[in-house]
């Protein structure tokens, strides 16, 4: 018991070493907390951007007037008294510390603005309003306010009030589906019909370049130059009616201001009424919402609509990647493990393969562009591609030198992956195989590659993880903010290695820094942030798994 | 056991027999295994070296310097009328125009001396040429001074023509302030020596004659009869009777100075910013004694003034303003081609490069702003007479003094960038004193960009030390208590959160920083701060109340679990002192600490600063340095803390004295691969700072890192210009910084991974 009238001296304390103990557990905590806030925060952001907020009507006191303020909430901080009485507002408080909101009141063609800021108690009344509607829109953003009118080519519809809401789903319900078939002719068929014809057009300067005077030739391309023309001309006719359709209906609708204002339902995607809705409808809503982020594509400068062909974009050009890198990292590998002479110079490849994953990423961009594209692109388009030029073909940045650039940066991940995996294999297991007089190929294949092929699937999956989250070497070999065309489609060949794409990291910085409404677009990068941690986080957690596993594995063959 | 017979069968001597065919199979199969992986590999590690020599291959030609040759020779083309006075040569260097003392422009083949066109420019005048002037280099604009008292102005242009797919280029003369020449009023007498100032809103002329010099100043105003055209008015004309005979005049393109070169080398210079009363400023006499002046011109742009010696020195000379917002001239650099006598300075047209010609036959090449000496060539035997540099500085057509013309291809293709432009201190023109810039916005004959990496390299290192300051006792205190003091179950879960925390995307790491971190620091300074002092704080307090808590309550708890512990700990403190920031704000820094900072300690206050990027990169590069160091310090062999335990010492005795020393080569080098990380990162400072060069080491400023910097500018820099060779050099740069220390960093993980294992 001589210990414990030892420890509750302060001095005993400080020379047990404990508080030092304390502070270094303290760095764990610390590093911890930062991991896990941050992807709580991300998570928080992003997923809460899909719920459908509770718009508030609000009578607030501007300091020269009351008005009328329809939005949502969406954040509140408190703010010391001095510093919102330094910009200009009238507090109507004594208080210190005051709180203050940002209010999304969207109607950007009206206000001018997109948000605004509100002090509390300047807010006279708050009242939460059940038929406020809330109109998302392809321009001018969201929409805040009452239902007052539907129209059908300019003419009031006569419905009871009551059935105001039914009516315009209704009728939403037609507008979308004829937004569907435009975007399939739009998309599909005319993006068809101009591949074609820029295909015909490259093969007119190919003949014209080969010194091809044969007039047959020429013809040819012109009938079939002709052939799409007629079909274009044929959808246009189309278009331009399923156009007129979607002009038809109308609302009118109150707005915060008091003014009516009339939205064309062609303008609107989508449509409800947050503060009237249940939980299970919130539900339905929120899953319908975050599926659209995912399979939509971008509307209004990215800010709005969904990242679908970014996440195509970062699939293809993940996918390009690993058929690249995999059989040349393993390669590298067994080569370095089972081939070569083991000695200073193995020694010193070994050395700098493991200081390549340390090289800056950008480095590796440096070398994408001046090499695979500028280099190889460009001898490329000489040889193949001068009909297109001066326009390049290859000659730019594109997805197969992304791919190949992020390889290059991935190649240390696999090998030193797989070596590891190789190394771990115990000797006796090759012996056994050379003394059955197997050849050391045959020892390769059969016996030690399939054990080491978890090390190498670990390996994989790092490098994918890497390359997916990779963004500053994309920036230059062919990420691009809006690409035209996605790399893989409908025509011929299908696969199209020479084309700009999408990426989700190339995205997040675009549209959060680059965009001209970084403050309306910020939800939205928050939930592309928060697909791209998830895929990240899941693919490190299997590679950690797997080769948990693995260790388990060759721990008990150790032993026999 | 009738299928054991049947099995047995194959097993018979006969089937042991020795399979040739298969045997050869696979042993072929097996050399081709052998030969496939070794290609295989031996390209991997190929491609690895490429990415070296490509990158080094790209940046040598900036180091190069510059090399003459000869394209063709032959003798004066046309030569009986009069002795030249000046050659120039279009853009596409297929032409060049001479014009001789008759007042006859004569264009030919550069190539070639093939004569294409005459022009008469004296016809119907009476009078001759007496001297001559460059008015406008880039615009081809000349002026004569006439022996009628008169200045004669005309342009010669080059019109490009497509005929039959194939370019023709035409040359033209024209006077863009009418075929008359202009009468200076002065009389008919010779103009011997002038000066010309030409810009939108006028002409000035400084003229001198037997009579002495005088100085006249034209208005621009556009004419009544039609829009385009342009009629001089004389606004003003002075006589400057204390002004010696110049050796050499020259009037800055902007009509605001004037400087005049005597026989002894003095130059004096006046301000005509008001032309009817020209101030004398000041007279500087740069040569060495003993010396004198035999060639005096501006580089392009008309701020800096060279003038040649006949010792072979160029002094590159111009305007400084010191503090009272005097301007001095000032001697910039001096150059030196050889002992020589400069016969001509020739600025180039679209550098702040220029060639001289020498009395020995040589031609010496010299850019001024990076101070390089690209080449000193002796082209001929006779010394040359005249000289023209095509406006690419591609072509030089020179005439000797026996008549016969020469023709060389320069290749000069990166004199900008050398060692003390990119690294040293650069004094830029218009600049009060020699300092690192980087400004490389694309360039126009009045701005040079501004190469020098020294700013950027210092925002690297800068970003690097706020993020290793956070890191390094996070991740370094992490890693210790987590290999020597956790419990292996904690332990299980915080490595691998560790590693998710490897892999989070940088990009993402960059966004929070800048868009919701920096406004959050920016409006919770005071708290920020005060977090820095109570975690510590509360860190000791919580361990000191747990040594003093009843053991049955301690006991409850296995060693091991500080870590878990101390997050609620952590967590409450943050949020004290941050719910405390707003109020903390209004009582000590009147309601905005941002704004008492800028007035109350003059210090500025960027919101994308280095205190965001200490935290977002040290984030993403406290795991590197944390798997590094648990690794090192984890497989210190256990018997050497056993043994120590065992004679007495505490822990935390033997963690210090026993595994710290023999893991401390491990943390070192996960310091350097973490640095290697910081230095490199591209995303983060991208998005989290406010990407200016500036060099402040403040930590409430920005900065613009290499990495970022090539990340901006690479995409819109022209292919293979100097610009693009700079941002490559900037990547080869990095590269080789993380490669040296990581390479350290390894081999030191080596060493100790054999020393563990004889242990």
């Amino acid at each position: 018991m001589s210990d414990q009238t030892n420890k509750s001296s302060f001095t005993s304390f400080m020379s047990s070493g404990q508080p030092w103990v304390w502070m270094n557990a303290g760095a764990v905590a610390v590093s911890m907390i930062m991991v896990a806030g941050l992807l709580f925060l991300i998570a928080v952001r992003g997923l809460g951007h899909f719920w459908p907020k509770t718009v508030y009507e609000i009578e607030y006191d501007n300091g020269t007037n009351v008005v009328q303020i329809v939005g949502e909430r969406v954040e509140t901080e408190e703010v010391p008294r001095k510093r919102i009485v330094e910009s200009g507002i009238r507090v109507d408080s004594d208080k210190d510390l005051i709180e203050r909101s940002l209010i999304k009141v969207g109607i950007r063609e009206v206000l001018g603005v997109d948000f605004m800021l509100t002090v509390a108690p300047n807010e006279r009344s708050v009242r939460v309003p059940e038929d406020v509607i809330v109109l998302e829109r392809t321009q001018w953003g969201n929409f805040y306010g009452y239902l007052t009118d539907v129209k059908e080519v300019g003419k009031t519809v006569d419905v009871a009030d009551a059935d105001l809401w039914s009516e315009l789903e209704h009728r939403l319900h037609r507008v979308t589906e004829l937004r569907e078939r435009i975007e399939h002719i739009e998309k599909n068929k005319i993006g068809s019909i101009n591949f074609q014809l820029e295909k015909l057009r490259l093969k007119r300067r190919g003949l014209e370049l080969k010194g091809i005077t044969d007039q047959g030739s020429y013809d040819l391309l012109s009938t079939e130059q002709d052939m799409y023309t007629r079909d274009y001309e044929v959808l246009k006719e189309e278009l331009d009616e399923l156009y007129r359709d979607i002009t038809r209906d109308s609302i009118t609708a109150r707005v915060m201001t008091g003014d009516e204002v009339e939205i064309k339902l062609a303008n609107v995607v989508k449509a409800y009424q947050p503060n009237a809705m249940t939980l299970a409808a919130k539900i339905v809503f929120y899953i319908k919402t975050f599926w659209g982020f995912i399979s939509n594509d971008p509307r209004e400068a990215n800010t709005e609509g969904g990242i679908f062909p970014a996440i195509f974009g970062t699939v293809i050009m993940v996918l390009l990647m690993s058929i690249i890198v995999t059989p040349f990292g393993v390669i590298a590998a067994i080569y370095l493990r089972e081939y070569a002479r083991q000695g200073l110079i193995t020694r010193l490849v070994r050395i700098s393969v493991n200081n390549l994953a340390g090289v800056p990423s950008i480095v590796y961009g440096v070398f994408g562009l001046g090499f695979f594209v500028y280099v190889v692109g460009g001898s490329i388009d000489e040889l193949f591609y001068r009909e297109a030029l001066p326009s390049p073909t290859f000659g730019s940045g594109g997805v197969l030198w992304a791919s190949l650039t992020l390889a290059l940066l991935t190649v240390p991940v696999v090998i030193v992956a797989t070596e590891e995996g190789l190394a771990r294999i115990p000797r006796s297991v090759r012996e056994g195989s050379l003394a059955l007089g197997a050849t050391k190929a045959e020892t390769l294949w059969r016996t030690v590659l399939p054990m080491a092929s978890p090390a190498m699937m670990t390996g994989l999956i790092l490098a994918v993880a890497r390359a997916a989250g990779e963004v500053a070497p994309l920036m230059l070999v062919g990420a691009v903010k809006l690409a035209p065309s996605l790399p893989v489609d409908m025509n011929a060949p299908f696969i199209h290695l020479e084309r700009k794409f999408m990426h989700l990291g190339f995205h997040i910085y675009d549209v959060g820094f680059q965009s001209p409404n970084v403050e309306a677009a910020r939800p939205l990068v928050y939930a592309t942030a928060l697909i791209l941690v998830a895929v990240i986080v899941v693919l490190n957690l299997s590679a950690i798994y797997i080769r948990n596993h693995l260790r388990e594995k060759y721990r008990s063959l150790e032993q026999h | 056991m009738p299928q054991d017979t049947s099995s047995t069968k194959p097993l018979t001597p006969g089937s042991l027999e020795f399979n040739r065919q298969l045997w050869k199979r696979r042993s072929v199969r097996d050399f081709l295994a052998r030969y496939l992986v070794g290609a295989g590999g031996t390209a991997v590690i190929a491609s690895i070296i490429l990415i070296f020599v490509f990158l080094f291959a790209v940046v040598f030609p900036l180091f190069k310097g510059a090399a003459l040759y000869p394209v063709s020779s032959y003798s004066l083309p046309d030569a009986t009328v009069g002795d030249s006075l000046l050659y120039s040569t279009e853009e596409q260097a297929e032409i060049s125009m001479r014009l001789d003392t008759s007042g006859t422009v004569h264009f030919f083949y550069t190539d070639t001396g093939t004569t294409i066109q005459k022009f008469d420019l004296l016809a119907g005048l009476n009078a001759k040429i007496s001297s001559w002037k460059h008015v406008d280099t880039e615009r081809n604009v000349l002026a004569l001074g006439l022996d009628s008292g008169q200045i004669l102005i005309f342009r010669h242009s080059y019109a490009l023509r497509y005929a039959d797919d194939r370019r023709t280029i035409i040359p033209e003369i024209s006077f863009p302030y009418g075929e008359e020449p202009i009468d200076l009023g002065i009389g008919r007498q010779a103009v011997d020596h002038f000066a010309i100032g030409n810009d939108e809103d006028g002409l000035t002329i400084f003229a001198y004659t037997q009579e002495g010099p005088s100085l006249v100043d034209y208005a621009k105003v556009t004419s009544f009869l039609d829009e385009d055209e342009i009629v001089l008015e004389l606004a003003s004309q002075v006589s400057l009777p204390y002004v010696d005979r110049p050796m050499k005049a020259l009037l800055s393109p902007e009509r605001r100075w004037l400087y005049l070169l005597n026989d002894e080398g003095v130059i004096s210079f006046y301000d005509i910013r008001s032309a009817d009363m020209p101030v004398h400023v000041e007279d500087v006499q740069p040569l060495d004694a003993g010396s004198r002046p035999t060639a005096f011109e501006f580089l392009i742009g008309g701020i800096s003034v060279l003038l040649g010696d006949d010792l072979g020195n160029i002094h590159q000379l111009f305007l400084v303003r010191d503090e009272d917002g005097n301007q001095h001239l000032t001697e910039i650099r001096r150059f030196s081609s050889g002992a020589a006598a400069i016969t001509g300075i020739f600025a180039e047209q679209l550098r702040k490069g220029f060639l001289v010609t020498d009395d020995a036959g040589q031609i010496a090449v010299f850019h001024t702003t990076a101070n390089r000496h690209l080449l000193t060539e002796k082209v001929s035997n006779h010394p040359l007479m005249h000289l023209s540099i095509a406006p690419r500085s591609d072509k030089i057509v020179a005439e000797d003094s026996s008549g016969q013309l020469h023709v060389w291809k320069l290749d000069n293709e990166h004199p900008e960038a050398s060692f003390s432009s990119i690294w040293g201190k650069v004094w830029y023109e218009s600049y009060p004193e020699p300092d690192y810039v980087w400004q490389s916005s694309s360039a126009s004959s009045d701005f040079e960009p501004k190469f020098s990496l020294t700013p950027l390299t210092f925002g690297t290192f800068k970003a690097a030390f706020y993020a290793m300051l956070l890191a390094m006792p996070l991740a370094i205190f992490g890693a210790i208590f987590t290999a020597y003091f956790m419990a292996p179950k904690m332990r299980g879960t915080v490595k691998p959160t560790i590693e998710i925390m490897e892999a989070l995307p940088t990009v993402i790491l960059g966004f929070l920083a800048g868009l919701w971190l920096a406004p959050f620091v920016e409006s919770h300074l005071p708290g920020i701060f005060v977090c820095l002092l109570v975690i510590p704080a509360g860190m000791f307090v919580a361990s000191l109340a747990w040594w003093n808590i009843p053991d049955r309550i301690r006991l409850l708890v296995p060693e091991g679990w500080q870590a878990a512990l101390l997050i609620p700990v952590v967590i409450l403190c943050t949020w004290v002192a941050l719910a405390l920031s707003p109020w903390m704000e209004s009582v000590f820094f009147g309601g905005n600490m941002r704004i008492w900072m800028t007035d109350t300690l003059g210090i500025g206050y960027d919101q994308r600063n280095s205190i965001i990027i200490g935290i977002a990169m040290g984030f993403a590069v406290i795991p590197t340095i944390f798997s590094i160091a648990e690794d090192a310090v984890f497989s210190v062999p256990k018997h050497l803390t056993s043994g120590s335990l065992a004679l007495g010492a505490t822990p935390w005795q033997s963690l210090v004295r026993v595994v710290l020393p023999s893991a401390s080569p491990g943390i070192f080098s996960a310091t350097m691969i973490g640095l290697g990380r910081a230095v490199g990162e591209t995303m983060i400072v991208l998005m989290a700072t406010g990407n200016t060069p500036v060099m402040d080491f403040s930590i409430f400023e920005g900065m613009r890192t290499l990495s970022a910097n090539v990340a901006v500018e690479l995409p819109e820099s022209e292919v293979n210009s100097t610009h693009f060779r700079i941002l490559f050099l900037a990547a080869l740069v990095l590269f080789i910084f993380t490669f040296f220390f990581n390479t350290i960093a390894e081999i030191v993980r080596q060493r100790l991974r054999e020393k563990y294992s004889t242990l």
